[in-house]
C-alpha cells in the first residue's frame, strides 16, 4: 500500500506541475500583457517608457524561460506571486476565495449525491414502466440545460417573483441555497445516469436471483446487495464531478453575484493577471488530484477484490463504461439466513 | 458519457421549462413609464439616516482615487470618499469652486493658481492643505502609468506651496484643460497618512483616509464596499443644490455582474438603487414604474474614425462616401431607443464646448455613389466599387465594450453594402483590439470615449498623442495644439468649434450615436445624481424615505 501511495503521490506532482506549465504557456500565447491591458487602455495617454518601467517591475521583460524558471522556483517555496491588478499576495486572493466556493460545491455534491442516487434508486426499484421511463430520461435533461440559464430561472422565480433567497452576495447559508441548486443540476445528473444503468445491470446478475429465492425482500436486494455493487461505478464519477464542481463556479458564482474561487477565475483570465490565474489552476488541480487519490484509496474498502500495492492490478474500475465497469458480485456475501427488511 | 437522443415527452418538458422561463419577462406590473431625468424627484423633505446599497456591475478593484480600478464603478464608490479642487456643474459644464474658492492661470497657460478653502479636514482629524495638494499631485506624477490621473500631468514642473490656502502647480506645455481635470475623482485628495502608504497597497481601501462625506467601513473583493457617513462634513460645493452632511448613514455598493440580475434585485426590492442599466432593461423598469436617472455621455460619442495610413482611409473621397452612406438616425433607432441621442458632431451634446454640426452630417446614398464615381471608381460585377486593381473593402474594428454594437455595426455594413462598399467587421478580446489599434490593421474603426473637456479631441485625434488614426492634417493638429493654450474661455470654445468642424468636413470621424448613462432607482430612493462626467456623483444630496 505505501509504494503504491508513493507511486501515486508522484504521479499527483507530475499532474501538478503540467497544470502549472500548461497555463503559463497558455496565458503568455494570448495577446497583449497584463501591463497592457490595465494601464495602456485605447483613451489612456500613458507613455510606452512609462509602461515597460510598469513591465520590468513586475519581471514581464524578462525571457519566457527566465519567467517561468523564476516562478516555479517561487511557486515550489510555496509564493505564487502578487496580483498584477491590485497587489494582493495570491495566496490572500485564494485563501479568501476558497471558502464561500467549498460551501456551495460542498452543498451542491451532497445534495448531487442524494437527489441523483435517490432518482437512480427510485427509478430503477419501480414497477411503474411510465415512472420509470420518465425518471430516466430527467438524467440527459439535466446534463443539457445550460447552467447559466438555469441560475437565472431560480433567481426569478425564487429571489425575484417569491422572495425566499437573496439575490446577491455571500449572506449566509441562505443565499448558498441557490447556487447550490444549480451547481448540482448537471451533477446529480450524471450521477443519476452513471448509477441508474450500474444498477439495472446489477439487478439482472443471478446472485440477485438467489437473495430473492432465498427469501430477502426487493428493497433489501435493492439497497444492500445491488446498490453497493453498482455505485462503485458512480463513485469513479463523483471524483470527476469535482472539477465540474470548479468550472461550474465560473458561471453560478457570476449569476448568484458570489465572491469565490468562480469569480477570482473569471476576473484574472479577463485581465490576465498571470499569478492569480496560475495560482487557481493549481488550487484546482490539487483538489482533483487529492479527491482522485481518494477514491483509488476507498475502492478496496468497498470492494476486497480491488487490490492495490504489491500485487499491482486494476486500481481503479474503467470509469464510464457502466454495464461492464460494474464489478461481478460476490455470492458469498448474500445472507445465508432469509431475513426481512430491517 | 453517452449521448442518448432525447425522448418526446423530455423535449415536452424542455420546452414547456423555456417558456416558462419567457413568461417571466413578461411579469411586470402594468403602470405608466416613469419619466427620467439627470437627477431623481427630491419632492419630499430629506429624511436622515437611511441605508442605500446601491448595486454595480464590476468590483471596484482599487480603492485608491487616483490608483487604476474597473472603470466607472470605481469612480462611483470612491467618488463618495474624496472631494476635489472644484466642481464641474452638469447643468452647463461650468466650473465652480469646491476645495477651492478660486483659481486663476498664467497667459500662456502653464500655471494655474488656486486659493484654497479654510476648515477643510480629512476623516483622520488632520487638515487640507496647500502642503496636501502638492504631497499628492507629486504622488500622482510619481505612480506614473499607475495612476489614472497621469495623462492630466503631462509636462508636470511642480506644485510651490505659496501659503497655507495657496498653491502653484506649473507645468512646461500649456494645459488649459488642467482646471477641468481638477474635478474629476483621480484628483481628489487623501490625507498624508495615505500617501505614506506604497501605491500599490493602497488598492484595498485600507488607509485610504479622504476629505469627502463618506468613509470606508469595509470593502470585500467581488462583494460589497460598505460607506458610513462622516461626522461634520460641512464642504460640499455651494453651488450644488441640496448638497451638505450626507442624510444617508451607510451605503453598500453591492457587485452583481449580472445586468438581469441588479434588474431583478431593483424590481423586487432587495436594492435601492442600480448601475450600468442596459439598453435592454430600460422598458422592464420603466414597465415597473421605477425612476430612472439619465445622461448623455459628455466626450467623444459612438460612431466611425478612419485609419488615415490605410489606402482607403487616406482617400477623401472613400471617407466622404461611407459618411454619406451611413444613416445615424437608423442606427440609433435600430440599436438603442430614444434615450440615446443622434449625434451633433464629434463632441457629445454634454461636453463643454460642443458645436452642432449635424447640418454637416448628411446621409445621401446616391450622392455616395457620384463622389466615388467622381473619383474614379466603378462597380464591378459583384456590384462592389473597385478602381485600379483595389476593391473598396474597409475593415472596421469594433469590441463589444457596449451591448448595442453589434447590430449597429452590422447596419452599417448593410448600409455601406446597398451603396458598393463592402466592409469586413472584425472584432475581437480588449487585448486584440489595442494590438490591431496599435499595428493600424484596419480602416475604420468604431468606438466613443467619455470626458467632460474638449480636449478630448486632442487625446484621440492629435498626432501627438496616441494616434492610433494617424491623421495628417495640419489644419486639424494646429487648432487641437492651440486650444490647449488658449485660457479665455470663449476663444478656447471657439478653436474647438473649429476644430469640430473640420473633423467633419473632411469627414476625419463619423459621428453616430451618443451614449446614455441611466441608473434604476427604488421609488423610495432621492436625490441620487449623476455628474458632469455622467457618473455618479457624492450621494450626499441622497437619501431614502
Amino acid at each position: 500500500m505505501s509504494r503504491y501511495l508513493v507511486r501515486r503521490l508522484l504521479l499527483a506532482a507530475g499532474v501538478l506541475w503540467a497544470a502549472y506549465t500548461v497555463t503559463f504557456l497558455v496565458l503568455y500565447a494570448l495577446p497583449g500583457d497584463p501591463v497592457s491591458i490595465m494601464y495602456g487602455g485605447e483613451s489612456s495617454d500613458v507613455t510606452p517608457e512609462q509602461l515597460d518601467a510598469l513591465r520590468a517591475q513586475y519581471g514581464l521583460d524578462q525571457p519566457l524561460p527566465v519567467q517561468y524558471v523564476t516562478q516555479l522556483g517561487h511557486a515550489l517555496r510555496g509564493d505564487l506571486g502578487t496580483s498584477v491588478v491590485n497587489g494582493q499576495p495570491v495566496t490572500t486572493l485564494i485563501a479568501d476565495a476558497l471558502p464561500p466556493t467549498a460551501q456551495i460545491a460542498g452543498l451542491a455534491l451532497v445534495l448531487a449525491i442524494v437527489v441523483g442516487g435517490g432518482l437512480a434508486v427510485v427509478a430503477t426499484a419501480t414497477r411503474s414502466r411510465r415512472l420509470s421511463g420518465f425518471l430516466l430520461s430527467l438524467p440527459p435533461l439535466g446534463v443539457a440545460v445550460p447552467s447559466f440559464w438555469f441560475g437565472l430561472t431560480l433567481v426569478q422565480w425564487f429571489s425575484f417573483q417569491i422572495p425566499l433567497f437573496p439575490a446577491l452576495g455571500n449572506q449566509g447559508f441562505a443565499s448558498a441555497v441557490l447556487p447550490a441548486v444549480t451547481l448540482a443540476l448537471p451533477t446529480s445528473a450524471l450521477i443519476a445516469q452513471m448509477l441508474s444503468r450500474s444498477l439495472l445491470h446489477t439487478l439482472r446478475e443471478p446472485y440477485v436471483d438467489t437473495a430473492l429465492a432465498k427469501g430477502a425482500s426487493r428493497t433489501r436486494v435493492h439497497l444492500r446487495h445491488a446498490l453497493r455493487n453498482a455505485a462503485l461505478p458512480a463513485l469513479t464519477v463523483t471524483g470527476l464531478v469535482i472539477g465540474g464542481l470548479l468550472s461550474g463556479a465560473v458561471v453560478t458564482e457570476t449569476v448568484f453575484s458570489r465572491a469565490g474561487l468562480g469569480r477570482l477565475t473569471a476576473t484574472s483570465v479577463s485581465a490576465q493577471d498571470i499569478p492569480v490565474v496560475q495560482g487557481v489552476v493549481l488550487v484546482a488541480a490539487t483538489v482533483y488530484v487529492l479527491v482522485n487519490l481518494l477514491i483509488d484509496i476507498v475502492y478496496p474498502l468497498l470492494d476486497p477484490r480491488i487490490v492495490t500495492g504489491s500485487r499491482r492490478r486494476v486500481t481503479s474500475p474503467p470509469p464510464p463504461r457502466p454495464a461492464d465497469a460494474a464489478p461481478e458480485p460476490a455470492a458469498d456475501r448474500v445472507p445465508v439466513t432469509a431475513g426481512g427488511t430491517r | 458519457m453517452s449521448a442518448r437522443p432525447l425522448s418526446p415527452r423530455t423535449l415536452r418538458i424542455a420546452t414547456g421549462l423555456a417558456a416558462l422561463g419567457l413568461a417571466l419577462t413578461a411579469c411586470s406590473t402594468d403602470e405608466t413609464p416613469s419619466s427620467t431625468s439627470s437627477s431623481s424627484a427630491s419632492a419630499a423633505n430629506p429624511v436622515d439616516g437611511g441605508d442605500l446599497t446601491f448595486a454595480i456591475g464590476n468590483d471596484p478593484i482599487s480603492l485608491n482615487p487616483t490608483g487604476i480600478g474597473s472603470g466607472n464603478d470605481t469612480f462611483y464608490v470612491t467618488r463618495q470618499l474624496v472631494d476635489s479642487l472644484t466642481w464641474q456643474d452638469p447643468a452647463d459644464g461650468s466650473l465652480k469652486p469646491w476645495l477651492a474658492t478660486k483659481w486663476e492661470a498664467n497667459a500662456d497657460q502653464t500655471e494655474f493658481t488656486f486659493t484654497l478653502r479654510d476648515g477643510v479636514t480629512f476623516s483622520d482629524g488632520t487638515p487640507f492643505t496647500a502642503a496636501s495638494v502638492k504631497a499628492n499631485f507629486d504622488d500622482t506624477v510619481a505612480a506614473g502609468a499607475k495612476s489614472s490621473a497621469a495623462a492630466n500631468f503631462i509636462g508636470y514642473q511642480g506644485t510651490t506651496v505659496v501659503d497655507d490656502h495657496t498653491v502653484k502647480v506649473a507645468f512646461t506645455s500649456p494645459n488649459a484643460a488642467f482646471p477641468q481635470a481638477t474635478s474629476t475623482v483621480a484628483l481628489g485628495f487623501v490625507a498624508d497618512s495615505t500617501l505614506a502608504i506604497p501605491f500599490d497597497e493602497r488598492a484595498s481601501g485600507k488607509g485610504v483616509v479622504g476629505t469627502g462625506p463618506f468613509v470606508l467601513d469595509h470593502y470585500t473583493k467581488d462583494t460589497e464596499t460598505v460607506l458610513t457617513a462622516r461626522d461634520g462634513y460641512a464642504w460640499a460645493p455651494a453651488d450644488r443644490k441640496g448638497a451638505g452632511a450626507p442624510h444617508l448613514a451607510k451605503v453598500t455598493f453591492q457587485v452583481a455582474p449580472e445586468a438581469s440580475v441588479r434588474t431583478g434585485s431593483l424590481t423586487s426590492g432587495q436594492v435601492q438603487a442600480i448601475g450600468g442599466v442596459q439598453p435592454t432593461d430600460i422598458p422592464t423598469l420603466q414597465d415597473a414604474g421605477l425612476p430612472l436617472v439619465s445622461r448623455a455621455n459628455p466626450g467623444i460619442p459612438f460612431g466611425l474614425t478612419f485609419n488615415e495610413s490605410s489606402d482607403l482611409g487616406k482617400d477623401p473621397a472613400v471617407r466622404e462616401a461611407i459618411a454619406l452612406a451611413i444613416d445615424p438616425t437608423e442606427i440609433r433607432d435600430t440599436a438603442l431607443s430614444d434615450g440615446f441621442q443622434v449625434a451633433v458632431g464629434p463632441l457629445a451634446s454634454t461636453t463643454p464646448g460642443v458645436a452642432d454640426e449635424s447640418s454637416h452630417l448628411t446621409t445621401d446614398p446616391a450622392k455616395a455613389a457620384s463622389v466615388l464615381e467622381a473619383d474614379g471608381w466603378s462597380k464591378g460585377a459583384d456590384g462592389i466599387y473597385a478602381k485600379g486593381g483595389t476593391t473598396l473593402a474597409p475593415v472596421l474594428a469594433w469590441i463589444t465594450n457596449f451591448s448595442p454594437n453589434q447590430t449597429s455595426v452590422e447596419l452599417i455594413q448593410s448600409e455601406l453594402k446597398a451603396v458598393g462598399i463592402d466592409a469586413t467587421l472584425w472584432s475581437g478580446a480588449v487585448p486584440d483590439f489595442q494590438a490591431k489599434l496599435k499595428d493600424g490593421s484596419f480602416d475604420l474603426v468604431w468606438g466613443n470615449l467619455s470626458r467632460a473637456d474638449g480636449d478630448v479631441l486632442r487625446t484621440q485625434y492629435s498626432t501627438t498623442a496616441t494616434n492610433f488614426y494617424r491623421i495628417d492634417d495640419p489644419t486639424l493638429e494646429k487648432l487641437l495644439q492651440e486650444q490647449l493654450a488658449t485660457g479665455d474661455e470663449a476663444k478656447r470654445t471657439d478653436l474647438l468649434a473649429q476644430a469640430q468642424e473640420r473633423l467633419v468636413t473632411q469627414h476625419h470621424v463619423i459621428p453616430v450615436h451618443e451614449l446614455t448613462t441611466y441608473l434604476g432607482l427604488a421609488k423610495d430612493a432621492h436625490g441620487i445624481e449623476l455628474g458632469a462626467d455622467s457618473r455618479l456623483d457624492q450621494l450626499s444630496t441622497a437619501w431614502v424615505d
